[in-house]
């Protein structure tokens, strides 16, 4: 991950287990089950009996039966899509007590929309133990129409609504699990820079 | 900032509320309206007592939005440094003091979905603002505080009379503790806990709340310490090459005030980190009394709050 001058561009700083909490809920895509392996290899059994894993990302079988061997003897839940997995989050937080720590782990967008659904439950997003796994690619709000692009992987991109090529700036809103995108030519329209793949 | 804007009050009302505590209410020396404040704020009181000048904290304990006068209670500490004595026994009504400008170190978390308070002794103050404020946005609370007796904690009935049953009052001499693993086992994602009372009560509640697995962001803490008293030494200013002579019952903050020297500072009880100082030599090792500074930057040595803390005997090289 690279720094940044913009303040609001998250960070990351790596999973460690709150070996205090009642109960752990942790979120994570493929890539950041590695970094759940190493957090559980840092924890005690009584860690994983009170830890549910929402699995979000789209996996062949054994990749799925890889992970749960991996991650054993945690309880899984697998969801095919990050909305899914998300959904399943708000729905475990909602009447939750206190006592409950929240992780992500994977991709920019997946521990955005983490910390965006713990801060609906009032969970201070620095309470939200983070690491970044894998892909760069990062979902962006376009200033203009509000719409919110999903995995993009270049700067500059297209707004997939009102079609205005946006860059991408590291500006992001916590609220919108969103970086802001805003309009790249407005003032010699046309004057547009090469596309970089900056978020592979 | 030094945070020192005074302003002239007139005290208006003295009120004995419970053993050793008084209840002083303060209005404008002309009547002039004073500023508004949030839930959790202080200010500073200051008190010419014989040759000493002492600028003590206290939590406002009114109406936030009552602009009429300030309510602060004094414990009267024993042993006292002095500035609890001097409230107790040579503020009367009709005295006039100097304060500064309400602070909060202290605010409930405007996004907590309930806050939680635990209280102990003269530590209630803080909470009563605050729950005057949260009660009139119709925000979650509940109280628990611990006195020793009915006689020594103060606005039990008055805060029961108010609040009904989100107030609970713990009282020692009954052998009654504050249920806190109880209280916190039982409360909704997004509460935050407030604690206020002596050094080991806070100790106790931070732990407890750890132990259950509270994030420390949903924790929160107040203590006003007097700067623990010592041997005079001697304060070297390196930028103005002054020396200056700390007394035994004085801070370095204190001790640069009376020599007319404005430094750095906010909360004078070593919790806001406004009037850390870089150390630039110092004889022997430094009593750090604050609860700002991390252990590293203590057992360092660089770094000092002039609050709070001293050093034993010799001198100590300030850059100031």
């Amino acid at each position: 991950m690279t720094l940044s001058t913009i303040k609001s561009r998250p960070i990351y700083p790596g999973l460690t287990p709150d070996l205090n909490a009642r109960s752990n809920i942790i979120v994570s895509d493929k890539a950041g089950a590695e970094a759940v392996a190493e957090l559980l290899s840092r924890a005690d059994s009584n860690f994983a009996k009170r830890t549910t894993i929402i699995l979000a990302d789209t996996l062949a079988d054994k990749d799925r039966q890889a992970i749960a061997r991996e991650l054993a003897p945690v309880t899984i839940e697998f969801h095919a899509t990050l909305a899914d997995g998300i959904a399943r989050l708000r729905q475990l937080l909602d009447g939750a007590p206190m006592g409950l720590r929240l992780y992500a782990a994977g991709s920019e967008p997946l521990i955005g929309l983490v910390v965006q659904a713990g801060g609906d439950f009032s969970i201070d997003h620095l309470s939200i133990r983070t690491e970044h796994r894998g892909t760069l690619m990062r979902r962006v709000q376009c200033v203009h129409c509000k719409t919110f692009i999903e995995n993009v992987t270049t700067n500059p991109v297209k707004c997939t609504h009102c079609g205005i090529t946006l860059l991408v700036r590291d500006h992001y809103s916590r609220r919108l699990a969103a970086f802001q995108g805003v309009c790249i030519d407005a003032e010699i329209p046309g004057d547009i820079p090469p596309t970089e793949a900056l978020y592979q | 900032m030094s945070g020192n804007i005074l302003r002239r009050v007139r005290v208006a009302e003295v009120e004995p509320v419970a053993n050793r505590i008084k209840r002083f209410r303060f209005v404008d020396i002309d009547n002039a309206p004073l500023s508004e404040f949030s839930g959790g704020s202080h200010i500073s009181v200051v008190m010419h007592s014989g040759d000493r000048l002492m600028r003590n904290p206290y939590s406002l304990m009114g109406s936030p939005t009552d602009t009429s006068s300030y309510q602060i209670s004094v414990l009267n500490v024993d042993p006292s440094r002095g500035g609890s004595r001097f409230m107790h026994e040579n503020v009367k009504v009709g005295s006039e003091l100097e304060i500064g400008q309400p602070l909060n170190l202290f605010p409930p978390a405007k996004l907590a979905k309930k806050h939680v308070f635990v209280a102990g002794g003269i530590g209630i103050t803080p909470f009563m603002a605050m729950m005057n404020e949260l009660d009139g946005l119709h925000a979650d609370f509940e109280l628990h505080y611990g006195v020793r007796s009915l006689e020594d904690g103060a606005y039990c009935k008055y805060l029961q009379s108010r609040y009904g049953s989100r107030v609970n009052v713990y009282r020692q001499d009954l052998g009654q503790l504050i249920p806190l693993e109880t209280v916190l086992s039982s409360q909704r994602l997004g509460t935050h806990m407030y604690v206020c009372g002596p050094k080991p009560m806070i100790d106790w509640a931070l732990q407890a709340a750890r132990l259950l697995g509270w994030p420390d962001e949903n924790v929160h803490s107040e203590q006003f310490s007097a700067p623990p008293p010592g041997k005079p030494f001697v304060v070297k200013l390196a930028r103005s090459g002054r020396d200056i002579v700390v007394s035994g019952h004085q801070s370095i903050l204190e001790a640069l005030e009376e020599n007319g020297i404005d430094a750095p500072f906010l909360c004078r009880g070593g919790a806001c980190g406004q009037c850390q100082t870089e150390v630039l030599a110092c004889d022997g090792f430094i009593e750090h009394n604050d609860h700002y500074l991390t252990e590293p930057e203590k057992v360092s040595g660089k770094k000092i709050m002039i609050c709070m803390s001293r050093i034993p005997t010799g001198s100590i090289t300030l850059d100031l």
